[in-house]
């Protein structure tokens, strides 16, 4: 059995009557990287909050590293390092010194230098905190984060704001964190970073998670058909046994849960026919329309 | 790592920081003297009656005492309350509080750096006073109960400023609060214009009620000769462990929405 590095269980939080947290239940185990993937406003950050100790609950059991965050213990912050959506350090301070005053804070700190390398600001090193960019702040955020050698990180949004280079740097650092065996906790609105980065995906909207499992599951077949989509003249029509829809730009849609039999029947028929089939393709569900399907639908049921 | 040394180290990089923006250490730094100068300039030439008593003092001299206080009163009250407030909204405070650094351990570190600034402040007005004005550098038991005055309300300013950032909504409106909650009791505390003999009956109650006459006082005896109480310090440690207690239940390590 996996060990736990966090537990979740019913979670809640209101603010007055607003149900931010409707009774979450989640699990990380040692060496995950665990995303939680929503749209803005679904309870991700009041979710990380809570399970970095900044937020109190309104009911519901949470365990990270053996321990209630809410009681604020020392020892949990020994152990985890955080990087939040907007934190800030003394613009005056080098990146060098920052590091190392953060890294001052823990019993076994990585070395300031080493961690600087990682996070790829070792040009910098020296430079004042003012005068970097954004996204080197964000990677000094990562840095000091890093600096006391912590067993989990969570990374709340660790992209957002970033231009395209500059998050594939990002992922990159994540996917190394990994490879040293962190365990990691993301919050992300990016569904390509979650396929891209995490083991786990978490999909939350409304204050409730609507999908739980790998990436590749979630995408799969079993949560969401197979389309194949095809031109044909107007006086035609497909095989009565396909079930094909015609679709509003005028193409024909065939869904199935396993495409292989139906493409068979579908070019089968259009050889013997002679009629031809225009844009012929075959959509395997991504991880984009589960996560649309799942909260658009969260929408709808409002 | 001890949380003596833990201390010791927040101070140092607080003081890196604090130079490295000269605009504000320079500010803090010039303001005392600046008003020192101007005040022995305008109001210089007569001699300044210390309220209660049958004393009066040269006004050059009265300004070394005044700017002394409010040397400390400027770095410890206005340059805490402010700075914090800007801490908290960057996120820096939030940040600290996601480390195992004890909460207590970071704000003493920047108490004890304002402490120092104050200190220092105290005697560059004491030595530009002494050099230029012929004030009275306080000596032996004086000195003793200078220190003790000092510290004691380096101290309970910080506290206080502290206990003010809670009610100060975010770092915009920080210069506008913490000038509105001081600006008039320097004024009217005997730090700025000598309040003469028999200041009126509100002023006299509004400078017995709150720290700032007290803690001039109390700083005046040592320069001056003026009578000295304990009382006077009393009263501004009691404001200290008010505000200790206020802030200690409202002070908020995340920015106000």
């Amino acid at each position: 059995m996996d060990e736990r590095v966090i537990e979740v269980r019913g979670l809640r939080r209101s603010y007055g009557d607003l149900e931010a947290l409707k009774g979450i239940d989640l699990h990380v185990d040692r060496g995950e990287v665990f995303a939680m993937l929503g749209p803005n406003g679904a309870g991700k950050t009041t979710t990380a909050e809570i399970l970095e100790g900044y937020r109190s609950r309104t009911a519901g059991d949470v365990r990270v590293l053996g321990f209630d965050p809410a009681a604020g213990e020392r020892e949990l912050r020994r152990r985890v390092g955080i990087v939040l959506q907007s934190t800030g350090v003394d613009p005056f301070l080098t990146v060098l010194e920052t590091v190392q005053m953060y890294a001052g804070y823990y019993d076994r700190p990585r070395d300031a230098d080493e961690v600087i390398d990682l996070v790829g600001l070792a040009e910098k090193r020296n430079a004042r905190v003012r005068r970097l960019s954004g996204g080197q702040q964000r990677r000094l955020d990562v840095a000091i984060a890093l600096a006391g050698d912590p067993e989990m990180l969570f990374l709340d949004e660790p992209t957002t704001g970033f231009d395209p280079s500059a998050r594939r740097n990002a992922w990159q650092i994540v996917k190394d964190l990994a490879a040293l065996g962190k365990t990691v906790f993301l919050t992300t609105h990016f569904m390509d970073e979650a396929q891209y980065l995490a083991d786990r995906v978490a999909v939350i909207a409304r204050g409730e998670i609507v999908a739980e499992g790998p990436p590749g599951t979630l995408a799969g077949r079993e949560q969401m058909q197979a389309r194949i989509h095809f031109r044909m003249p107007d006086e035609a029509a497909p095989p009565e046994a396909l079930a094909a829809t015609r679709l509003e730009d005028g193409r024909w849609e065939v869904r199935a849960d396993d495409p292989t039999g139906p493409l068979h029947e579908l070019t089968g028929w259009a050889l013997e026919t002679g009629i031809g089939l225009d844009g012929l393709e075959v959509l395997l569900p991504t991880l984009e329309d589960v996560y649309l399907d799942l909260t658009g639908a969260q929408v709808g049921a409002e | 790592m001890s949380e003596l040394r833990l201390t010791v180290r927040q101070v140092w990089y607080t003081n890196t920081a604090f130079w490295r923006n000269p605009a504000s250490a320079g500010f803090t730094f010039a303001f005392p003297l600046m008003f020192l100068v101007i005040f022995t300039t305008l109001l210089g030439n007569g001699r300044a009656a210390i309220p209660g008593t049958t004393m009066t003092v040269p006004q050059s001299t009265f300004y070394v005492a005044s700017m002394a206080a409010f040397s400390v009163i400027t770095a410890c009250y206005t340059n805490i309350a402010m700075s914090v407030t800007f801490q908290r909204d960057a996120g820096i405070l939030k940040r600290i509080r996601g480390t195992p650094l004890p909460s207590r351990t970071y704000l003493a570190g920047r108490v004890l750096h304002a402490t120092l600034v104050g200190i220092v402040l105290v005697a560059l007005t004491a030595a530009f006073g002494h050099i230029a004005y012929g004030a009275t550098i306080p000596a032996g038991a004086t000195l003793a109960r200078f220190v003790v005055t000092l510290l004691v309300g380096a101290g309970s300013f910080a506290a206080i400023a502290l206990a003010v950032t809670s009610i100060v909504p975010n770092a915009d409106a920080a210069p506008a609060i913490v000038n509105f909650s001081i600006m008039p009791l320097l004024f009217l505390s005997d730090v700025f214009i000598p309040l003469g003999r028999h200041p009126a009956a509100w002023v006299d109650l509004l400078g017995k009620v709150f720290p700032v006459r007290h803690f001039v006082q109390a700083m005046q005896a040592a320069f001056l000769g003026t009578p000295f109480a304990w009382s006077d310090v009393a009263v501004v440690a009691a404001w200290g462990l008010g505000g200790l207690v206020l802030a200690s239940r409202l002070f908020s390590w995340e920015p106000r929405r």
